[in-house]
């Protein structure tokens, strides 16, 4: 276990250098499945909230290791725990995943542009998620549930890869125990045992209960499930201005400077990582950006 | 049978038929009910109907030597199963079997590819139709072949 830095002794204002990481400490890992986990972290210095918008992501630095973005999956109602879910799949993420209670992080952050459910006041909203892209999704939904009376029909559509796969399953329990969340999962492939359905996250679409011509859509995973997700609400009725996609590039400073994950005309990094479909539709499908 | 013609009308695979054609259609129709965990066809038997799903689910599987059987899709109310009886050789290619109790009306194949050679009009509607479920489950199936949920969003 790393032990906390004398943070008096440095004499670092934190909230001043955007390029400065804040130091957070871990109480808590969560194994959510094979290779993903989930980490809750507190700020060591005085810092005592961590408020962000739903969709926001930070750069969280492994000391000696790197630094890379990954979105918020806590609750934003709840700003004394700052609550992050990656998988394990490249140097800084299996460093991250070594780490236990007690061991200091670096945190920059929040960045990038949020969700837009306040603008979906009044309306139906569905949620499509592909994989890990539940994880960015979760804060919007709590920011929904949390304001339930303020929308129409709320439908969470939920793809992933088998059913071990499935993240934050008690949650999803809890979601669909309730009368006024509509939940639907799917899995790639069909394991003996699993009785759910099998098949892509974007055949649900057609059937799920929403009136298309009222409806906010927000969608996050890999960006082909998003693409053809997108194009599935727009057959089905819902007006590409009214469809936000996160999109992940190779966001090195986060604050719209080095360049590393320009876009065509945006950096995802401050003009993401969420969009309006309509405003990034033709760049997606462009080799060249 | 005014029924089994009403819920045909309505659903959106027979949508735009002209009256003529729905009327052979129903004609093929019957209401069938399948119990849960009853298998609806086995892979290899004749292929001589197609299902328009009314209630319950159903799951497409694929028996494999080490795993047993797999699904590869499930599919559920308003969902056509099965196109096996629109081309030779008349043979399922999955298994389907019905997850709880499942409604279903069962077309004769065998009666409609009768009635499509004589008459193709007929026959060029029910493809278009078919071919445009063929080509969201191709999709869907590249789509699962991609295994997009490997790499990182």
């Amino acid at each position: 276990m790393a032990t906390a830095p004398d943070l008096q002794s440095l004499k670092i204002d934190y909230k001043r250098n955007p390029m400065l990481p804040w130091p957070f400490q871990i109480k808590r890992v969560k194994r959510e499945t094979e290779d993903t986990f989930t980490v809750e972290l507190q700020p060591l210095d005085d810092l005592k909230e961590f408020s962000f918008q739903p969709g926001q992501f930070n750069m969280v630095y492994v000391h000696g290791i790197g630094e890379i973005p990954i979105s918020i999956s806590g609750d934003p109602t709840k700003p004394h725990t700052l609550v992050h879910t990656t998988r394990a799949v490249g140097t800084v993420t299996k460093a991250m995943d070594k780490l236990r209670r007690g061991d200091i992080l670096g945190i920059r952050g929040p960045y990038g542009t949020p969700w837009l459910v306040d603008q979906a006041n009044g309306r139906d909203v569905v949620f499509v998620a592909g994989g890990i892209g539940l994880a960015p999704l979760r804060p919007a939904l709590y920011e929904v549930v949390a304001h339930r009376e303020r929308y129409g029909k709320v439908v969470l559509l939920y793809g992933t890869r088998t059913p071990s796969d499935v993240l934050f399953r008690q949650e999803l329990e809890n979601w669909r125990a309730r009368f006024d969340l509509e939940i639907y999962v799917t899995v790639d492939r069909g394991m003996s045992g699993w009785r759910g359905n099998v098949g892509v996250v974007t055949h649900l679409i057609s059937r799920a209960p929403f009136d298309p011509r009222n409806t906010s859509a927000f969608v996050c995973g890999p960006e082909i499930m998003m693409r053809f997700t997108a194009m599935e609400l727009h057959k089905r009725g819902v007006d590409n201005e009214h469809i936000f996609i996160s999109l992940e590039r190779n966001m090195k400073c986060a604050i719209g400077l080095c360049g590393h994950c320009q876009f065509g005309s945006v950096f995802v990094c401050k003009d993401g990582p969420v969009f309006r479909y309509s405003q990034i539709k033709d760049m997606l499908v462009k080799w060249e950006v | 049978m005014e029924d089994l013609k009403h819920i045909l009308a309505e659903h959106p695979f027979f949508s735009g038929l002209s009256p003529e054609h729905l009327a052979i259609i129903v004609g093929c129709a019957s209401n069938v009910r399948i119990d849960t965990g009853k298998m609806v066809f086995h892979e290899g038997e004749e292929a001589n109907q197609f299902y328009l799903i009314r209630s319950g689910h159903v799951s497409l599987q694929l028996m494999t030597p080490n795993k047993g059987p797999v699904t590869l899709e499930t599919l559920h109310e308003g969902d056509i199963l099965g196109w096996s009886w629109l081309l030779p050789p008349y043979e399922w290619h999955f298994d389907a079997k019905a997850l709880e109790l499942t409604r279903m009306i069962a077309l004769d194949g065998k009666c409609l590819r009768t009635k499509c050679e004589n008459d193709h009009h007929l026959g060029y509607e029910l493809l278009k139709r078919f071919a445009d479920i063929m080509m969201k489950r191709l999709e869907s199936t590249r789509l699962q072949l991609l295994d997009i949920y490997g790499d990182r969003p």
